[in-house]
C-alpha cells in the first residue's frame, strides 16, 4: 500500500450568503494514495467542486486539515500557497481556460514562467507536453482556431507541464462531445497509468468515472 | 514568453477600444502640451527679458509720459552705462484686424545698443539713424505682410494724428528664440517733429526710458537712485527691472492663464477617466483569466504587473502620439493667430519641459487608472473569479 498522498482529515466548508451560512461540505476525511485516480461524483451542489478546490489549495478550509506530500496547506500564507500551486498541483477546468491571445504552445509555457527555467528551455518543456497530448502540430494555433477536445488537451498540457505532484481535473469533459470526451478520459487514463501521476477528478459522467480507479460519491457535503 | 509579451498582446484584444482611448489620451495630451506652451508663449517676455536693463515710467501709469529732458538726468545717475527711450504708437495698419503688432517710436541713435537681441546690420542701423522716416521690422512682421527693404508702409494712430507714412529700411531678426520678432520700430525723433506740427503740447515727451547698467546686482540701488532723482516733480517715476516690467504686462492677463492652467488639470481628469474607465472594463472581463493566473501559481504583484503595464503602456502610446502632435499644432495655432488677429507674442516651439511633463503626465495618468483594476485583480478570490467563466 503506497503512502497517502492526500490526508484530509474532518473537514468542514461554508458559504456566506448574505446572512446565511450554507454548510457545502461537513466532516470531510479522505486519504489518496499517490498514483491513485480518484473519481468524485455526485449531484450539483453536493460539494464535490469544492472539495476539489480545497485539496487544489485555490480555497481554505473552515475547520480540519488538508495535507498534500506531507504539507499542511491550509498553515500556507497566500504567497507561499501560490507557489507551492505552481510547483504541485496541474489544474484541468471544464471550459479549458485558456488565455485567448496566447498559441497553444505559448498557453502551455504560462505556468513555466514561474520556473527559473530558460526561455529555450520553457519553449521545449511546453512542446514535449503538447506531444504528450498529441498536439504537435497544433502548438501555434490560438484557441479560436482549435476544436473543444483540443483545447482541453491544451489545457491538459499546460497542467502537466511543470510536472505536477497532483492532477486535479473539474469536469474536463464536461463541454465536450462524446469522441472528445473519451480522447480526454483516454488521455488522463494514460497520465495515470504510463506516467504514475495522481488524479482526482470530478465528473457527473458514469463513463469518465469509469476510467478511475476509485470513485467517491458525495452527498450533501458528506462522503458515501 | 515573459509577461510583457502578454502585456503587448492583450493591448490588441479589443482593437477598437484601445485605438479610441489611444486618440482620447492623444487628444488631451496635444490639448495639455499647447495649452502649457500657450502658457509659455506668454510668459516668454519674462524669459526674454534682460537682466542689466531696467524700465522708467511714470508712477501713475505707464499711459501717462514722461519728459525728454529726464534722459540726461537718468544718465548721470551712478551705475547707468546707457539710456535710450520708447513711445507707444499704437498704430492702425489696413484695418484694425491687421493691426494687431507692436509699433514702438524709438531713438535711432541708442536703441538697438540697449537691445543687442534685436540683431539688425551695421548698414541698416546707419539708414535707420538717417532718415526720419525708417522703420525696422521684425523679420515675422516682414513676412507676414510680404515687406521688403524700400516698401512703404502707412498707418494710422490710435492716440496721435493723421497718416503717418514709413520706408522699411531694415529687418532685424532674434537673437534668442524667446526674442519678439513681431516688433515694428520708427525713430522718436520723426514722431517727436510730427507733434511739434500738429499738437505742440504733446512734444517732448517719451513713454518709458530703457536704462542699461553694467551691474545686474545693483538693479534695486540703480531704481531707487532714478526715482528719488525724481520725486516731488510733475512726473515722478517707477523703475524697476525689465523683468519685473513685463511680468507687470502679463499679470494683466493673470485671470485668463489661472483658467488656462485649471483647464489643463480638468483634461488630466479627463484622459484619467478615460483609461480608468478602459481599464475597469478590462479589469471585469478578464476576472476569470486573473483567477486562472491565480491556480497556475502567479501572485497578487504578477496580476498587478499585467494590469499597469498595459495602462501604462496604453497611457504612453497615446502621450507619445499627443506629445508628437504638439509642434505642429502649435505652428498652425500660431499660423492662425497671425493671420487673423496678428501675431500677439512670439511662438517659442515646444520647451523639453513640455514634452517631459506631458510625459510625466501620461505615465501618472496609467499608474493611476491602473489602481482600482490591480487591487481588483489582486484581492480576487479564486473561486470567486472561476464561477464567472460560466
Amino acid at each position: 500500500m503506497p503512502a497517502p498522498l492526500i490526508e484530509i482529515n474532518e473537514v468542514y466548508k461554508s458559504y456566506r450568503r448574505e446572512h446565511l451560512e450554507i454548510p457545502v461540505l461537513e466532516k470531510i476525511s479522505l486519504t489518496v494514495a499517490a498514483g491513485e485516480f480518484l473519481a468524485l461524483m455526485g449531484p450539483s451542489g453536493s460539494g464535490k467542486t469544492t472539495l476539489l478546490n480545497l485539496i487544489a489549495g485555490i480555497d481554505r478550509p473552515d475547520r480540519g486539515t488538508i495535507r498534500i506530500g506531507g504539507i499542511e496547506i491550509g498553515s500556507l500564507g497566500e504567497s507561499d500557497l501560490a507557489r507551492w500551486r505552481s510547483r504541485h498541483i496541474g489544474f484541468i477546468f471544464q471550459l479549458y481556460n485558456l488565455i485567448p491571445v496566447l498559441t497553444a504552445v505559448e498557453n502551455v509555457e504560462l505556468p513555466l514562467l514561474l520556473t527559473p527555467l530558460s526561455k529555450k528551455q520553457r519553449r521545449e518543456h511546453a512542446e514535449l507536453a503538447l506531444n504528450v497530448v498529441g498536439l504537435s502540430d497544433r502548438m501555434r494555433h490560438y484557441p479560436r482556431q482549435l476544436s473543444g477536445g483540443q483545447e482541453q488537451r491544451v489545457g491538459i498540457a499546460r497542467a502537466i507541464v511543470t510536472d505536477p505532484t497532483l492532477l486535479v481535473a473539474d469536469e474536463p469533459t464536461g463541454d465536450l462531445d462524446k469522441t472528445s470526451a473519451r480522447d480526454v478520459m483516454d488521455l488522463l487514463s494514460r497520465l495515470n497509468k504510463d506516467f504514475s501521476k495522481t488524479i482526482v477528478m470530478v465528473t457527473h459522467d458514469p463513463r469518465a468515472a469509469e476510467q478511475a480507479r476509485t470513485v467517491r460519491h458525495l452527498d450533501k457535503g458528506t462522503l458515501i | 514568453m515573459p509577461l510583457i509579451n502578454l502585456v503587448f498582446k492583450n493591448i490588441f484584444r479589443h482593437k477598437l477600444r484601445t485605438v479610441l482611448t489611444v486618440i482620447g489620451i492623444a487628444i488631451a495630451i496635444l490639448a495639455f502640451g499647447t495649452i502649457r506652451t500657450v502658457i509659455a508663449m506668454w510668459y516668454s517676455g519674462v524669459e526674454a527679458s534682460s537682466p542689466n536693463r531696467l524700465i522708467t515710467r511714470n508712477a501713475i501709469s505707464l499711459i501717462f509720459p514722461l519728459p525728454i529732458a529726464y534722459r540726461n538726468a537718468i544718465t548721470a545717475v551712478p551705475g547707468v552705462s546707457e539710456v535710450s527711450y520708447a513711445q507707444w504708437f499704437g498704430g492702425i495698419y489696413i484695418d484694425e484686424k491687421h493691426s494687431q503688432f507692436p509699433q514702438i517710436a524709438v531713438d535711432a541713435a541708442t536703441w538697438f545698443n540697449v537691445t543687442p537681441e534685436n540683431r539688425i546690420s551695421e548698414a541698416e542701423k546707419a539708414v535707420f539713424l538717417r532718415e526720419r522716416n525708417a522703420a525696422v521690422v521684425g523679420v515675422q512682421i516682414a513676412r507676414r505682410f510680404g515687406w521688403k527693404i524700400g516698401d512703404s508702409v502707412r498707418m494710422r494712430s490710435m492716440i496721435f494724428p493723421g497718416d503717418w507714412d514709413f520706408v522699411v529700411r531694415g529687418i532685424y531678426t532674434g537673437a534668442q528664440k524667446s526674442t519678439d520678432e513681431t516688433l515694428f520700430f520708427f525713430q522718436w525723433q520723426y514722431l517727436d517733429e510730427q507733434l511739434r506740427k500738429l499738437e505742440p503740447w504733446r512734444a517732448g515727451n517719451v513713454g518709458w526710458y530703457v536704462v542699461k547698467i553694467a551691474d545686474p546686482d545693483r538693479a534695486a540701488s540703480i531704481s531707487g537712485a532714478i526715482d528719488h532723482r525724481f520725486k516731488n516733480s510733475l512726473a515722478e517715476t517707477r523703475t524697476e527691472t525689465e523683468q519685473a516690467f513685463v511680468q507687470g504686462f502679463i499679470s494683466m492677463s493673470d485671470t485668463i492663464l489661472i483658467a488656462l492652467r485649471i483647464i489643463s488639470i480638468v483634461i488630466i481628469g479627463v484622459i484619467l477617466a478615460v483609461l480608468s474607465n478602459t481599464m475597469a472594463m478590462t479589469a471585469r472581463e478578464r476576472l476569470s483569466e486573473y483567477a486562472v493566473f491565480k491556480t497556475l501559481g502567479f501572485e497578487a504583484r504578477h496580476l498587478v504587473l499585467l494590469i499597469a503595464g498595459e495602462s501604462v503602456l496604453i497611457a504612453l502610446i497615446g502621450g507619445a502620439v499627443g506629445i508628437l502632435m504638439i509642434g505642429p499644432t502649435v505652428d498652425g495655432f500660431g499660423a492662425v493667430m497671425t493671420s487673423t488677429v496678428g501675431a500677439m507674442f512670439p511662438i517659442v516651439g515646444v520647451s523639453a519641459v513640455t514634452r517631459t511633463v506631458s510625459l510625466l503626465m501620461a505615465l501618472g495618468v496609467g499608474l493611476a487608472a491602473a489602481i482600482f483594476p490591480a487591487w481588483r485583480a489582486a484581492t480576487l478570490r479564486i473561486v470567486q473569479g472561476l464561477r464567472r467563466v460560466g
